[in-house]
């Protein structure tokens, strides 16, 4: 389904390289926060917005509003690369259990690992 | 009375807040997106608290056993001092932008020199409120931006909405015998440097946003003696029928 995105005359027609259908013209970001120093980014969610500071700011308002992160990475959807589910036996579905190291004794001195 | 003096001026920078949360609560689902609705009921939370802290203290200093809810919800139009700016209409997008831009560049240079007040508990609501202050004002001089330097018809809006609003802030830094005593003992802050400041935002934001900065001398001034414009009329009531309608009441 999509929506009519109101145009003002003479205004060249906005390219994104994703739907932007009932946005208002806004590409999509893929938003990771990191919840404290030492962590990695996590991915939290996704916002719409027309750039890349406007996104940082718009995820900060919808992703950080509890106190969840001290970083904020933004990225355009369009420009994430993914596995196609439909490889997803190929690629994964295929247990290599022995790869696990839990064959291994851990000698006691060792402790906690 | 100093103690006085205190109320007074703690009530002026605690309506502002108060006021332009219950504008900006006014929108939320309201907005162009789902971001921006989230953004702006944020930003209108960071005002109500910063409200609460400011009319909670107040009661302290009154003495009387007042709550921040009887102080902000048993007065009326006449006792209430905000700047005439906070009270004015949403409008539109670009409206509601200009008026928040204006806020924020105020309030940013207002509590950062808050800081170092010699009354602690003061300078320590404005060193939360400070952090708050310079994320909206990031925020609106983001959008400002984006009007200004967008398409035609944003650009034409931001530039009417920042000439629409222009009038109403000159009133943010009026002051009289009240402010006067308090900078006298190191309370309030002086509010020529916080304009110079204001000033310089504005000049900087402008520039890049290619809005035409007003230069309209004419101010509707008088908000912190409670002469208002007709629009805080209309406010007061939404904002305070339930508390008056069950008195005590909590939610």
């Amino acid at each position: 389904m999509s929506y009519d995105v109101p145009k003002i005359e003479g205004e060249e027609d906005p390219t994104f390289g994703n739907s932007t259908a009932g946005t208002g013209g806004y590409p999509l970001w893929e938003v990771f926060v990191r919840a404290q120093r030492g962590l990695s980014h996590v991915h939290a969610g996704s916002v719409h917005a027309s750039d890349g500071e406007a996104a940082t700011q718009a995820a900060r308002d919808v992703y950080t509003r509890r106190e969840e992160g001290v970083s904020i990475w933004v990225v355009r959807s369009s420009e994430i690369h993914a596995t196609d589910p439909d490889d997803s036996g190929d690629w994964f579905d295929n247990p290599k259990i022995y790869r696990h190291p839990t064959f291994y004794e851990i000698p006691e001195e060792v402790g906690h690992m | 009375m100093a103690d006085n003096d205190l109320y007074l001026y703690l009530l002026r920078l605690a309506d502002d807040n108060l006021i332009v949360s219950q504008r900006l609560s006014e929108i939320v689902a309201r907005m162009p997106d789902l971001e921006e609705d989230i953004a702006v009921a944020n930003v209108a939370l960071d005002h109500l608290g910063q409200a609460r802290n400011l009319y909670t203290y107040a009661g302290e200093v009154e003495g009387k056993g007042q709550s921040e809810d009887d102080i902000a919800m048993l007065r009326n139009e006449r006792e209430f001092s905000n700047s005439v700016l906070v009270e004015q209409p949403n409008g539109d997008f670009a409206q509601t932008t200009a008026r928040q831009f204006y806020l924020d560049a105020y309030q940013v240079p207002l509590y950062e020199a808050l800081t170092k007040s010699s009354d602690v508990n003061l300078a320590g609501i404005a060193g939360k409120a400070a952090k708050e202050a310079r994320y909206h004002l990031q925020r609106s001089a983001l959008w400002l931006v984006r009007l200004g330097d967008g398409t035609d018809e944003s650009h034409q809006r931001i530039q009417a909405a920042v000439l629409a609003m222009w009038p109403f802030t000159g009133d943010l830094f009026v002051t009289d015998g009240v402010e006067e005593r308090l900078f006298e003992a190191g309370i309030a802050p002086d509010l020529v440097p916080v304009r110079d400041r204001f000033d310089a935002t504005i000049t900087e934001v402008f520039g890049t946003a290619t809005i035409v900065r007003p230069t309209d001398p004419y101010q509707r001034i008088g908000g912190r003696a409670g002469f208002h414009t007709e629009h805080l009329g209309h406010i007061l009531p939404e904002l305070q029928s339930l508390y008056r309608a069950h008195a005590g009441a909590d939610w």
